[in-house]
């Protein structure tokens, strides 16, 4: 007798084969769709948003496509995830590991018909994975102690990330900018110091990197435009009505002048509290709340710059940068650490007037302010210069660093190799497989970029048989180069990731051999 | 259907809206359950040992899991039918009890119900062939209790505990550091673990998860970890010696719980509220640094005004720390819950060698570590991995391995793994069977019979032949009386499984055993099934 149901209604169960294939050929979909942006050749995307708006967005970072697709393959899902966490821990490479992901899966697919266990599968990618690594340990480049060939290096690094994005056409300048700010950062990874305004108008190349701060609000009426030495104080506070915080309190009055009263009173507290800002001794108070007229007024007066609603990264960052603390109570200024700078000036970008921090106590915050035709381009730009930050903050603490131009792939491809040729039994298949596959990055790049792939890849391979090979692919001219004269140069740390993290989707993707899918959640009926 | 009429020839109506139900009755109904507790079992036999296959779940709301841990995919399989929802709750059962073993169980519970299901075709009793069930399964567990083995292993010698976590691990996406999750999943058990009362509370063992990093970058941590920051941006990272004030207390102005109304109906009253209300924060303040606290662990939120003060005063806060987490912290650092500002007193701060906050990653994350805690008898697993699936099961399989350590440490008996327990049991039973008279003898063989269906499934996906294999095993172990051969999952080389370190507990095979056996009695003991029809 047949089992009526077992699961709910829509709810769908795959097995054994037809779960592998739809999960293999949902996660080769993903990849193919990225393929095209990978390298420096590689093609951007256009993203509509079925949002309000239909906004635009176009690009050819793989974290940014793939976040913004809408996908119903379980294990398509599980490639987006690879790639959002490649975008959160190190920032760049998040093409490359869906597409080296979607590669593996591809071979896999061949070994499977061939009627080799998945299980043989993933023991074999397991051993090639190990042995990938342990030869990118071999050939990684460390120029650690000395700091001239450390910041070419970081030069390199970020040059080559920039150089498969929109800031190609200026990756010297960019990457100069990026060097610069991370530099400053002095080893941390905290990017969040490193402020980045966006301006539409200019020219990308007019974009620059700012010593000191740059707030993007405007300076009272009635101000003071220019403050040089300023003693700035950073708040906290609410400068509207101070209102009784005690639960439950509220005015009740039996006449108009009462109201008066209470209402002078209030005006009173608020000039007592404005007193005792001013006689911290400032010259420029920077709140994170709202600024009334009448307090504003009252700064305005005794000379003093008031700047109202930084938002909260701004004063958290202005805190940093200044070197002040951020304050809620006034009650002894002797002990609030006021912040200090140089000069404070309006400055105007294009059309907008900004104001400018210069000469402050701690260099580690920074702003990069970008420029650019359009908010497409420049939103682009932002997204290019964050994996570029991101890869060099990471760098700067792991200062490994590799050859780029596929140089890396066909190092690991000679070990995985080789290792196949020594391994006994079904697994030195899917070892081989998994040369074929890391193989397939080079090769995505040549195709990318127009060229004969084979011939090249042919090439290559030939050149790295020779020991102490720096042979990769030179996009520009369309040959196989030296990567070391051209100066391409990736993040170790990055290229680690995208290998570990694409053999372990890779693997969770060929474990699976069922796949139940439950009834979609009803949306409730509103009418 | 059965009709009772009443004298005048009217049907009496039993069942309401009668004729809208579906029901079955007698053997089809055993047999309908039969099919559908089977449907269910099926589904996990693949999954079951170290090459098991993993299944992918998509949930309603469309997220994915991807799991071989039978008792996750069942709760979230969305079964309908009454019959799976019973083998549903059987692997949970095994969960909440032993921990591990929740796919054996119901693929024994499957095995047994396909035999129920060939003795009903012969007109066997279903009543009978539930006793007879039962009967064996008592030969069975009294037989285990006799071929276990005694574990010794001390606050020293961990090894012994390893090992048996490892077999647990190995059948899980995690198996390539299997050695390293064991070792810390015994060494978490083996710090919160009462060696003398022989008890451990798995809730002093807190797991954490963040995406990034390295499945090998996992680690156990002597403390607390708590998923906050600072309360302000500016307060030190790090803290030496900490003295923790734990309060339940909002930094904010009092609110009575009662109704109150307060009037401001003078320049006067309103100026001295203001007042109040500025010296009732400094109180706070100044009440946390009297009694000598260096770190405030608040469950609320503060004022920005009390945020600031705090800062001034140098008194570095956490706020919004979960109730769980609160309790772990006071049991951690030796503190009390402090629910009152007026109620603080040195001897309630709690002591940490080391509190310090650390980042991950390019976006903004951040944790607290509170370590070298005065009382270690809370610890944290720390898991990193390469995305979130990759998180939630590990978690669940360190949730698997920490059970099976804490059984381990209550009953220190092992039974050797790889179906090798199942196959001497199997043994037992059959050779006990032919002792009892009746109908129950056959039942008893078909339990034996039902046995063998562990280790085959074991051979099946490890891709051996598993009837070969499982006759060949079996011979082995009359001919040599010896019960740790199995089968070699893992190609070894060798049936041996004392040489290939397969372990498991004694009371989680006893456990699968008896569960099974009991839900299998349940099921064969319905005879009629009336569900209510579609509308």
């Amino acid at each position: 007798m047949a089992v009526e149901r077992l699961f709910k209604d829509e709810a769908t169960e795959e097995k054994g084969d037809r779960a592998r294939m739809s999960s293999f050929v949902g996660a080769m979909a993903i990849a193919d769709l990225v393929k095209t942006t990978l390298g420096p050749k590689g093609m951007d995307k256009i993203l509509q948003s079925t949002g309000r708006g239909n906004s635009v967005t176009v690009t050819n970072d793989g974290a940014t496509i793939l976040k913004s697709l809408h996908i119903d393959n379980p294990a398509a899902k599980v490639l987006v995830d690879i790639s959002k966490v490649q975008d959160d821990e190190v920032g760049d490479g998040t093409t490359s590991v869906v597409v080296l992901a979607g590669e593996l899966l591809r071979e896999a697919e061949k070994l499977i018909a061939t009627k080799i266990h998945p299980m043989t599968v993933i023991s074999g990618y397991r051993m090639a994975a190990e042995c990938a690594r342990n030869a990118l340990l071999e050939k990684v480049m460390d120029n650690k102690d000395d700091t001239d060939k450390f910041r070419t290096d970081l030069m390199k690094v970020a040059m080559t990330t920039l150089s498969s994005k929109i800031l190609s056409q200026d990756k010297e300048h960019f990457a100069n900018l990026a060097v610069d700010a991370v530099m400053r950062l002095k080893g941390s990874t905290n990017l969040e110091s490193i402020q980045i305004i966006k301006k539409p108008g200019g020219s990308l190349k007019d974009s620059f990197l700012d010593e000191g701060f740059i707030l993007d609000k405007k300076i009272g009426i009635g101000q003071p435009k220019r403050i040089e030495n300023a003693k700035i104080l950073v708040a906290n506070t609410a400068m509207d009505t101070d209102k009784v915080k005690i639960y439950g309190a509220r005015v009740r009055v039996d006449s108009m002048a009462r109201v008066a009263e209470i209402e002078g009173a209030e005006k009173q507290k608020m000039k007592e509290k404005v007193q005792k800002i001013i006689a911290h001794g400032i010259n420029c108070f920077v709140n994170r709340q709202l600024i009334y007229n009448f307090p504003e007024e009252l700064f305005a007066d005794a000379g003093i710059l008031a700047i109202e609603h930084a938002d909260f990264d701004g004063i958290e960052r202005l805190g940093l940068v200044t070197g002040g603390e951020i304050a809620s109570t006034f009650d002894n200024p002797e002990s609030v650490k006021l912040g200090h700078c140089k000069l404070i000036e309006e400055i105007m970008i294009g059309e907008d007037k900004l104001i400018h921090f210069s000469g402050v106590e701690m260099g580690q915050a920074c702003t990069i302010v970008l420029r650019g035709a359009s908010f497409h381009v420049l939103d682009e730009a932002e997204r290019s210069l964050h994996d570029a930050l991101c890869v060099l903050s990471q760098t700067v603490n792991d200062s490994r660093v590799l050859f780029g131009g596929g140089w890396p792939e066909m190092v690991m491809a000679k070990a995985v190799d080789e290792l196949a040729r020594k391994t006994p039994g079904k697994k030195s298949h899917a070892i081989d497989a998994y040369s074929r596959a890391l193989l397939a990055i080079p090769t995505t790049i040549a195709d990318n970029a127009g060229l004969d792939s084979a011939e090249l890849i042919a090439q290559l391979r030939a050149e790295h048989h020779k020991e102490e090979s720096n042979a990769g692919i030179d996009v520009i001219t369309g040959s196989v180069g030296d990567m070391s004269v051209l100066g391409i140069c990736e993040a170790f740390k990055v290229k680690q990731a995208v290998l570990l993290s694409a053999t372990e989707a890779a693997e969770m993707i060929l474990r699976v051999d069922e796949i139940i899918t439950c009834a979609p959640r009803r949306r409730e009926d509103r009418m | 259907m059965a009709l009772a009429f009443d004298e005048y020839g009217r049907p009496f109506i039993i069942l309401r809206e009668q004729d809208q139900k579906s029901r079955l009755r007698g053997i089809d109904a055993q047999k309908s359950n039969i099919s559908a507790a089977k449907a269910v079992a099926r589904i996990l036999r693949t999954s079951l040992g170290p090459k098991g296959m993993d299944k992918m779940l998509q949930s309603p709301d469309g997220e994915i899991t991807i799991t071989n841990d039978g008792a996750t995919i069942l709760e979230q399989m969305d079964v309908d039918n009454q019959i799976g929802k019973l083998m549903v709750e059987l692997s949970r059962s095994q969960d909440y009890e032993i921990g591990d073993g929740t796919t054996g169980v119901v693929v024994m519970a499957g095995a047994l119900l396909e035999q129920a299901e060939r003795l009903l075709e012969r007109g066997i009793h279903p009543i009978r062939i539930a006793e007879g069930f039962e009967m064996a399964s008592k030969i069975a567990v009294e037989h285990l209790e006799s071929v276990s083995n005694k574990f010794e292993f001390s606050a020293s010698n961990i090894e012994p505990l390893v090992q048996t976590c490892m077999t647990t691990l190995s059948s899980k996406i995690v198996n390539r550091c299997k050695r390293d999750l064991a070792e810390i999943a015994v060494k978490a058990v083996m710090a919160v673990a009462d060696l003398d009362r022989k008890d451990v509370n798995l809730d002093l063992i807190k797991v954490e998860g963040k995406v990034g990093g390295k499945l090998e970058d996992t680690e156990l941590i002597y403390g607390i970890l708590v998923d906050k920051d600072m309360s302000h941006p500016q307060m030190p990272k790090q803290i030496v010696d900490a003295n923790i004030a734990i309060l339940t207390c909002p930094f904010e102005p009092p609110k009575p719980k009662t109704k109150h109304k307060v009037d401001i109906d003078t320049v006067e009253k309103f100026q001295t509220l203001r007042q109040q209300e500025q010296k009732y924060f400094d109180d706070m303040v100044q009440k946390c640094k009297d009694v000598g606290a260096t770190l405030v662990i608040c469950q609320w939120g503060f004022d920005d005004e009390a945020n600031h003060l705090l800062m001034h005063r140098n008194l570095p806060a956490v706020r919004w720390v979960g109730g769980v987490e609160l309790e772990l912290i006071a049991i951690a650092t030796g503190g009390r819950i402090v629910p009152r500002f007026q109620e603080l007193t040195p001897e309630k701060l709690g002591k940490a060698g080391l509190v310090r906050e650390k980042s991950f990653g390019t976006t903004k994350d951040r944790m607290l570590y509170i370590e070298h805690c005065a009382n270690s008898k809370a610890v944290t697993i720390f898991i990193r991995g390469g995305n979130k699936m990759m998180i939630e099961e590990t978690k669940r399989s360190i949730h698997d391995a920490l059970c099976v350590a804490r059984n381990l440490i209550r009953n220190n008996s092992i039974v050797y793994g790889g179906g090798s327990a199942e196959i001497s049991c199997s043994l037992a039973v059959e050779a006990a069977a032919d002792k009892y008279p009746g109908v129950e003898q056959y039942a008893i063989r078909a339990f034996a019979d039902a046995l063998d269906s562990v280790p085959m499934a074991l051979a099946e996906n490890s891709g051996l032949q598993p009837i070969e294999t499982l006759s060949a095993v079996k011979s082995q172990q009359t001919k040599d009386k010896y019960s740790w051969y199995g089968v070699d999952c893992n190609d070894v080389g060798t049936n041996d499984m004392r040489e290939q370190n397969v372990f498991e507990t004694l009371i989680g095979k006893q456990q699968q055993l008896l569960l099974a056996t009991q839900v299998v009695k349940m099921i064969l003991k319905i005879d009629d099934v009336i569900s209510p029809s579609e509308y």
